[in-house]
C-alpha cells in the first residue's frame, strides 16, 4: 500500500533553546493503516500528532502528505485530508451535537458559504456511523464522556467526507490518547467503533494511547516512542514484546495471546527500575 | 429548515426589533411628540415642531446609542469567543482603560485641538485605546506564536488596574471642575449634538465589522479550542490576531463616542445566546441589533426616568448588568 503520511526525520522543539519534543522521528502511515502510538507521559506523542496534523511545522525535517509537503498546503487544505480527535473536548459555549458534527465541515466551505443539504447528509451520515443519530439534538455538554468522544470522532468523519460528486481523496484521523478519560464499557465501545471505521469505512488512522491492550485488541502496527524517539516500530505482534515494554515503560511485563480474542494482552508484573521513578519529573 | 434559513428569520427578527425601537424612542421625551406629523412633508420644516424634536434633538442621540449598543455588544461576542469566556467583556482587555486614560489627560491638560470637528476628548481616548491595545497585543504575541490567551487576559487585566491608578493620579492633580468633567464622562453618555460624532466613528466601527462578518464560522471553531480549530482548518493566528484587532478597534471608536459604557458587552451577548443558541452567525449579527435596541431602551431610561434630571447611562446599564453579571456567575458556578 502507498504512503499517506509521511513524517520524514522530523524533530520539534516548542521554543528555541527548549529541548527537542519529538528528535529525528520517521514513520510512514500507509493508506488504510490503523497504527497506535505508545509511549510514557512526556514521550512526544501528541506533538507528534500535531506535527503530522500540520497545526505545527518541525523544526527540522518535514510531513508529506501523498508525497507533497504539509507547510506547503493551506491550512484548510490540509485539514480536508487529516482530521483530529482530542483526548477531551471541552467547549466554551453550549452547542448541539449535529453543531459540532457540522463544524467538520469548516475545511469545505466559503467564507461566506452556510452548510448546505451535501454537508448536512455528511454530517447525518457520520453520526449515524458512529452510532450517534439519536443524540444529534442534544447538548454535548449534558453527553456522557463516551458519547461525547463518538460525537467529536463523528466531526472527524464529517471533516474527511465527501459529497458523492467529488471524488473523494485519501484522508487519515489523528487520534490523541482517545480513551483515556473513560471507564472500561466506554473504552471498548469506543475501540470497537475505530475497528469498525477502519475496516468498513477506510479511515486510515493513527492512534496514540496508554492502553497496550487496546492498542493490542486493534491496531496492526506501534510505533513505540521514549524521550522524542522511535524506539521501535513494526507490526504489533513484531513490536509488542516484553523487551519492548520493559525499555519503554521499564516495567516488566507479561505478554500473552488471549485464547478468547486471539489478541495479545500485557499484563504489568513489577518495576524494572524503580530507582528511577523515584526521581520524579526527570523521567520524561 | 436550513441553516440559512435559520439564519436569515433569526437575524430579520431582530433587525424588525431593532428598527422599531429605534424609530420610536425619538417620539418619547419631556415633550412628546407625534411620528406622524414628524414625517410629514407637507408641513414646512420650520413650523414643524415635532420633526425639529425628532430630527435635531432625539434621532442624533439615539443613532449614537444604536451605534454604540451594537459595536460594544458584537465586541462582546467576538472577545468571548477569542479567550473562551463567557464572562470576557469588550473592556477586559484594557482598550476602556486606555480610553478614559486618554480623556482624563485631555481635560487635565486643556487640549482644546480638533480635527475635523471633532473635539479634543473622543480624539485622545481614541488614541488611549489604540496605546492600551498596542501594549496588551505585543505583551501577548512576544512569547510565541500566535496569541496567548491566557497572556492576553493577565495583561489585559492588569493594564486596566495600571491606567485606572494613572486615572487616579491625573484626577488628584487637577482641579474639581476638570475632575468632575473627565468623572461624567467616565460614566458614559450619549448626548451627541449633532450627527456629526457619529459619522467620524462610523468608518473604524464599518472596518470592524466587516472583519467581524467574515469570522463568524471561525469563533465557533475558536470556543471549541484553539487547537481543535487549527485541525479544523482555521488559520489561529490570523483569526486570533483578526478578532483582537477588530475588537479593539471597535470598543475604541464606541468609547470615543458615548464614553465606557459598562455591561452592554456582557449581559446583551448572553441573553442573545438564550434566545437562540451559540451559532456565532446568528449570535454576532443578533447581539450586535439586540445591543443597538438595548442601549436604545437603557439611554431612554435614563432621560426620562428622573426627568428633568438626567442619570448618565453608564449608571443604568451597570444597575441592571452588575446584578445580571453576579446572577449569571453564580448560575454558572
Amino acid at each position: 500500500m502507498r504512503d499517506l503520511l509521511w513524517a520524514d526525520n522530523v524533530s520539534f522543539r516548542y521554543a528555541p533553546g527548549a529541548p527537542l519534543v519529538v528528535d529525528g522521528v520517521t514513520i510512514r502511515l500507509a493508506d488504510g493503516a490503523l497504527a497506535g502510538i505508545l509511549g510514557p507521559n512526556g514521550s512526544g506523542k501528541t506533538t507528534l500528532l500535531r506535527l503530522l496534523s500540520g497545526t505545527r511545522r518541525p523544526t527540522s525535517g518535514r510531513v508529506l502528505l501523498e508525497h507533497r509537503p504539509l507547510d506547503h498546503l493551506s491550512r484548510r487544505e490540509a485539514a480536508r485530508q487529516i482530521a483530529v480527535v482530542p483526548q477531551e473536548t471541552e467547549l466554551a459555549f453550549e452547542y448541539r451535537a449535529i453543531e459540532i458534527v457540522l463544524m467538520g465541515r469548516h475545511p469545505h466551505l466559503g467564507l461566506f458559504t452556510v452548510e448546505g443539504p451535501d454537508d448536512i447528509r455528511i454530517a447525518q451520515d457520520a453520526l449515524a456511523a458512529t452510532g450517534t443519530s439519536h443524540l444529534a439534538e442534544r447538548f454535548f455538554h449534558e453527553l456522557s464522556g463516551g458519547e461525547k468522544q463518538r460525537v467529536v470522532i463523528a466531526g472527524a468523519l464529517a471533516q474527511l467526507g465527501h459529497p458523492r460528486s467529488v471524488p473523494s481523496a485519501p484522508s487519515v484521523a489523528l487520534l490523541d490518547e482517545p480513551t483515556a478519560s473513560l471507564d472500561l464499557g466506554y473504552q471498548l465501545e469506543i475501540s470497537s467503533l475505530l475497528l469498525r471505521l477502519n475496516q468498513e469505512q477506510g479511515v486510515t488512522m493513527a492512534i496514540s494511547t496508554h492502553d497496550l491492550n487496546l492498542a493490542a485488541s486493534i491496531c496492526r502496527e506501534l510505533i513505540l516512542m521514549r524521550d522524542g524517539r522511535v524506539l521501535a516500530a513494526g507490526p504489533t505482534g513484531e513490536v509488542l514484546t516484553p523487551e519492548n515494554v520493559k525499555r519503554l515503560y521499564d516495567v516488566e511485563a507479561d505478554v500473552q495471546i488471549n485464547s478468547e480474542t486471539g489478541h495479545m494482552t500485557v499484563l504489568p508484573i513489577r518495576l524494572a527500575a524503580p530507582e528511577r521513578i523515584r526521581e520524579g519529573g526527570r523521567i520524561k | 429548515m436550513s441553516i440559512r434559513r435559520r439564519i436569515v428569520t433569526v437575524v430579520g427578527a431582530f433587525t424588525v426589533f431593532a428598527i422599531a425601537v429605534m424609530i420610536w424612542a425619538p417620539t418619547v421625551g419631556s415633550t412628546s411628540i407625534s411620528l406622524a406629523r414628524a414625517f410629514d412633508r407637507s408641513i414646512p420644516w420650520d413650523d414643524n415642531v415635532d420633526a425639529q424634536i425628532f430630527f435635531v434633538a432625539r434621532l442624533p442621540r439615539v443613532l449614537a446609542g444604536g451605534l454604540v449598543g451594537a459595536t460594544l455588544a458584537a465586541a462582546g461576542v467576538v472577545l468571548q469567543a477569542l479567550l473562551r469566556n463567557p464572562l470576557a467583556t469588550p473592556f477586559t482587555l484594557g482598550v476602556s482603560a486606555g480610553a478614559s486614560l486618554g480623556a482624563m489627560l485631555a481635560v487635565t491638560m486643556r487640549l482644546e485641538m480638533s480635527v475635523l470637528g471633532i473635539t479634543s476628548i473622543p480624539l485622545a481616548s481614541f488614541a488611549g485605546s489604540l496605546v492600551a491595545t498596542a501594549i496588551v497585543y505585543a505583551l501577548a504575541s512576544s512569547q510565541r506564536r500566535g496569541l496567548s490567551t491566557n497572556v492576553l487576559l493577565l495583561a489585559g487585566v492588569t493594564l486596566n488596574s495600571f491606567f485606572s491608578a494613572l486615572i487616579l493620579f491625573v484626577q488628584y492633580l487637577a482641579d474639581f471642575a476638570e475632575a468632575l468633567r473627565a468623572i461624567r464622562w467616565m460614566m458614559g453618555g450619549l448626548d451627541v449634538a449633532s450627527y456629526f460624532p457619529i459619522v467620524a466613528a462610523m468608518p473604524f466601527i464599518i472596518i470592524s465589522f466587516v472583519g467581524f462578518a467574515m469570522m463568524t464560522r471561525t469563533l465557533n471553531l475558536l470556543s471549541v479550542g484553539a487547537e481543535a480549530a487549527a485541525a479544523r482548518g482555521v488559520d489561529i493566528v490570523r483569526a486570533q490576531r483578526l478578532a483582537f484587532m477588530t475588537a479593539s478597534l471597535a470598543t475604541g471608536a464606541a468609547v470615543s463616542l458615548g464614553g465606557p459604557i459598562g455591561f452592554i458587552g456582557i449581559i446583551v451577548p448572553h441573553l442573545v445566546r438564550l434566545m437562540v443558541g451559540s451559532d456565532h452567525r446568528i449570535v454576532l449579527p443578533a447581539s450586535a441589533l439586540f445591543g443597538a435596541a438595548f442601549l436604545v431602551l437603557c439611554d431612554l431610561a435614563a432621560r426620562t426616568l428622573m426627568s428633568p434630571l438626567e442619570i448618565p447611562v453608564g449608571v443604568v446599564t451597570a444597575l441592571i448588568g452588575g446584578p445580571f453579571f453576579l446572577w449569571l456567575l453564580v448560575k454558572r458556578s
